[in-house]
């Protein structure tokens, strides 16, 4: 008997179907993936097994009952627990208070917080999850945003769920953070937990999943074993159409070198940088997590100064003291965070768009609103991003949507000769993935200057032309597209190149 | 989840919110109201009265508006209220009453400047320097002036508050002129939209390469500015300064602006619903005297009125 079944669901929110058909069944013990782009239903399926949103329509079972989730409270009752993408953490709580959060143990007195226990509690849970350096008595708000996740999953994990569900639950870990979730997961499925595992990243589904259900446009189209699968046919599932080329072709014409670095360095973060980047290029840099990519990318970006070393732009040397000098320069940075410093959420889209370039539409600090509006109007048909309109907040978008208004904010600029991406695809669907690919190489192709950030390493290969390596604050390798080979890049991020096994 | 497409050209009455209609109904209510129970409200004499009313807050909330959308606030401009009337009036001992308005204006402006630049530079809250600024501010105006002052100059009351152009009040007229100014700067300047977009989130608009401190620092000079200007007008219609007036303006103020629709954790409000704002409290202070209502209903009324507007417009989740 399948322990959780789902028959038929359906929602919508107001006139909007969010959910038109979704089936599936699950054993258990078992790890389901949820595959879909952006805005295939897997977040409003994910609220109604958490009790966050009820069905319209539909029957979920659990062993053979129904169940009734009308509530998270229900839902917590039937043994779910649910990790939204979002951190639910309160940052001035401690770790253990977080973990415990509305169950705290207490002494004789009812209301006395025995934080002995507590601690021990929450010191015990995550030391089982692989993670005994967490102390349970430390405040959330100083861990880093890994740290967090890691805390949230765990905080799901105290009563021991029958259940659970992960969104995108790698997002911010590292490559070894994420190798211990895995054997976490695997060993609760192995004790008889049901994991329910939504991610776009495609390597840790065929990792970790024994089967997949995939989501279209708020149906379920494809329900199948995860060994009977390719990743080029759960691409074309979820795209609903055949895959050309992800990643797109270009003629290579690396001009002459726009920017220089040379010996780069912050106390406690990134030391001896030195790279160079040429018009029409894209570099990629690629690091896990805390590797100091970021870091260097913002000193250079005038975010956060460094403290020595050179930055020469045509040859010239620069240093910017402000996000605003490195603008003024033909610098732009599209950051990894674009809900906490991209984006300003419940503005518009065209306020978020035309938020780099006042410049362009104004005479004496006055904008002439008609044009900005053109502009916009016209970078938002340009990039497709929908809904068409540009008067929303673009907190209504997809996450998708929401990078390509933030790419069409410095597209905007338009004399920006340097262009740095930070993660540029995280939280983005396929399909817009590829769009974004596209830009980036566009920006290429007209002469601009590009470097590319990210932790998915099929991406940096994909895209660059050249690949440097960060490892500890600084730069350890750079390498050639000959070497472009996923174990022998990973090796230099995770400082396993001297192994014999790893050398050319 | 597909967002639906959006729609052409809204209807009029779609594009009202119902928070909007509640509220110009409740004014108009008031109104009718006021005309029928009592014969002294629909007097010249009488209409004259709420408009100069309006003048002194109108000031105070269009520059409290300004520094509340950038996500902050400034309870400072009682004190700068009663500054600028007290330099306006003082001053004129010692130079000519224009000059001595100009002085009033800028101790406005800077102490503005000063409060935003202390918030812009070391990242403080804004509750908290403006606090600080009210009580040095008040301090120092009782060290410059223990008792009253009276203007020296006739011309002052004669050109500006006891002035009228036509029948109306030569203050009404410089408010009436500000409300377009501030709605150019909140909708049609850089300085306006960065500031909305740093209300809602600062560090996206540091890392669009826009100057963050510059327009911050302009919307707290803006509003000490206004906070001058409704000083000195209001020192000029009465004829006298005094250094205890102007204590708990910036409630008044702060009370127009969020009945106006302004959100104080930043990112709202236009200066049309501040007017309304303001309009609706005159009216209701105005009928209140009328029917000789003690003043400690009054207040008792204003705040009840708050929470009512706040509790209409809060978002429906």
């Amino acid at each position: 008997m399948p322990h959780l079944q789902v028959t038929s669901i359906k929602k919508s929110y107001d006139e909007n179907l969010a959910i038109q058909d979704i089936s599936f069944s699950v054993a258990p013990g078992k790890v389901l993936a949820l595959c879909g782009e952006n805005g295939a239903g897997k977040s409003t399926l994910m609220k109604i097994l958490s009790g966050a949103v009820r069905t319209d329509s539909g029957e979920i079972t659990l062993d053979g009952q129904t169940a009734r989730i009308a509530t998270p409270g229900d839902a917590m009752a039937l043994g779910i627990r649910t990790v939204y993408q979002e951190l639910s953490l309160l940052p001035h709580l401690s770790v253990a208070e977080n973990m415990l959060l509305g169950r705290m143990p207490t002494r004789a007195l009812n209301f006395v917080i025995d934080w002995a226990e507590a601690n021990r509690i929450a010191s015990a849970v995550l030391a089982d999850f692989g993670f005994p350096q967490i102390d349970p008595a430390s405040l959330v708000r100083t861990l880093s945003v890994a740290k967090q996740q890691i805390v949230e999953i765990g905080k799901a994990l105290v009563a021991k769920p029958r259940i659970l569900i992960l969104d995108e639950p790698t997002a911010v870990l590292s490559a070894q953070e994420s190798n211990v979730l895995f054997a976490k997961v695997k060993a609760l499925a192995a004790a008889g937990t049901t994991v329910l595992y939504i991610s776009h990243r495609l390597e840790e589904i065929f990792e970790i999943a024994d089967e997949v259900v995939v989501l279209k446009d708020g149906q379920s189209v494809l329900q199948s074993r995860i060994d009977s699968l390719n990743q080029a046919q759960l691409i074309e599932a979820m795209v609903g159409r055949p895959l050309a080329a992800i990643f797109p072709t270009r003629k290579k014409r690396a001009g002459e070198v726009v920017l220089d670095v040379s010996h780069l360095g912050r106390a406690g973060m990134f030391d001896d940088i030195s790279m160079h980047l040429r018009a029409g290029e894209i570099v990629g840099m690629f690091g896990l997590v805390g590797s100091g990519r970021t870091e260097v990318a913002k000193a250079i970006f005038g975010a956060q100064v460094a403290d020595v070393g050179d930055i020469r732009l045509h040859g010239k040397p620069e240093k910017f003291a402000s996000p605003q000098e490195a603008v003024r320069n033909g610098f732009a940075m599209i950051t990894e965070d674009r809900k906490g410093d991209g984006l300003a959420l419940d503005l518009s889209v065209l306020d978020n768009a035309g938020l780099a370039s006042f410049n362009r539409v104004s005479t004496f600090g006055i904008i002439n609103g008609a044009r900005r509006s053109a502009l916009v109007d016209e970078k938002v048909a340009d990039l497709a991003i929908r809904p068409s309109g540009t008067a929303h907040p673009v907190r209504h978008l997809s996450g998708g949507n929401q990078q390509k208004v933030v790419i069409a904010k410095w597209l905007l600029v338009e004399t920006t000769k340097v262009f740095i991406f930070d993660e540029p695809t995280r939280g983005v669907d396929i399909a817009t993935k590829v769009e974004i690919y596209q830009m980036i190489a566009n920006l290429a192709e007209n002469g601009a200057a590009v470097l590319l950030i990210s932790s998915e390493m099929p991406e940096v290969l994909g895209l660059s032309d050249r690949l440097l390596v960060m490892r500890e604050g600084r730069i350890v390798a750079e390498l050639q597209p000959d070497e472009f080979r996923m174990d022998f890049v990973f090796a230099h991020a995770a400082g396993l190149a001297s192994k014999p096994e790893y050398v050319q | 989840m597909t967002a639906p497409a959006p729609a052409a050209k809204p209807a009029f009455w779609q594009r009202v919110s119902r928070a909007d209609l509640i509220f110009a109904l409740s004014i108009v209510a008031l109104v009718v109201f006021a005309s029928v129970a009592s014969d002294a409200f629909l007097t010249q004499r009488n209409i004259v009265n709420i408009s100069r009313q309006m003048v002194t807050n109108g000031f105070l909330a269009l520059g409290m508006l300004m520094v509340v959308r950038t996500g902050g606030i400034d309870l400072s401009v009682g004190s700068v209220l009663a500054f600028a009337g007290l330099l306006a009036t003082g001053l004129q001992e010692q130079m000519h009453f224009s000059a001595a308005i100009a002085v009033a204006l800028a101790m406005g402006a800077a102490v503005g400047g000063i409060n935003g630049w202390l918030i812009a530079r070391f990242n403080l809250q804004p509750f908290i320097v403006t606090l600080a600024s009210m009580g040095t501010l008040r301090g120092g105006l009782y060290i410059y002036a223990e008792t009253p002052l009276y203007p020296k100059d006739d011309m002052f009351r004669a050109v500006l508050g006891g002035a009228f152009v036509g029948p109306i009040p030569m203050n009404f007229i410089l408010f009436a002129l500000a409300i377009p100014v501030v709605w150019f700067y909140l909708n049609h300047t850089i300085a306006g939209r960065a500031a909305l977009a740093l209300g809602v989130n600062k560090e996206a608009v540091r890392l669009a390469g826009v100057n963050v401190g510059k327009h911050l620092i302009f919307a707290y000079v803006a509003c000490g500015l206004f906070a001058a200007i409704a000083g000195v007008l209001l020192a000029s219609r009465l004829g006298i300064a005094q250094p205890s007036v102007g204590t708990g303006y910036e409630l008044d103020a702060i009370a127009a602006v969020v009945i106006g629709g302004g959100l104080l954790g930043g990112g709202g409000g236009t200066a049309k619903g501040v007017v309304g704002g303001v309009l609706a409290l005159a009216l209701v202070d105005n009928v209140l005297n009328l029917f000789n209502v003690d003043s400690y209903y009054q207040q008792l009324l204003k705040g009840l009125i708050i929470l009512v507007a706040v509790l209409a417009r809060r978002k429906n989740t």
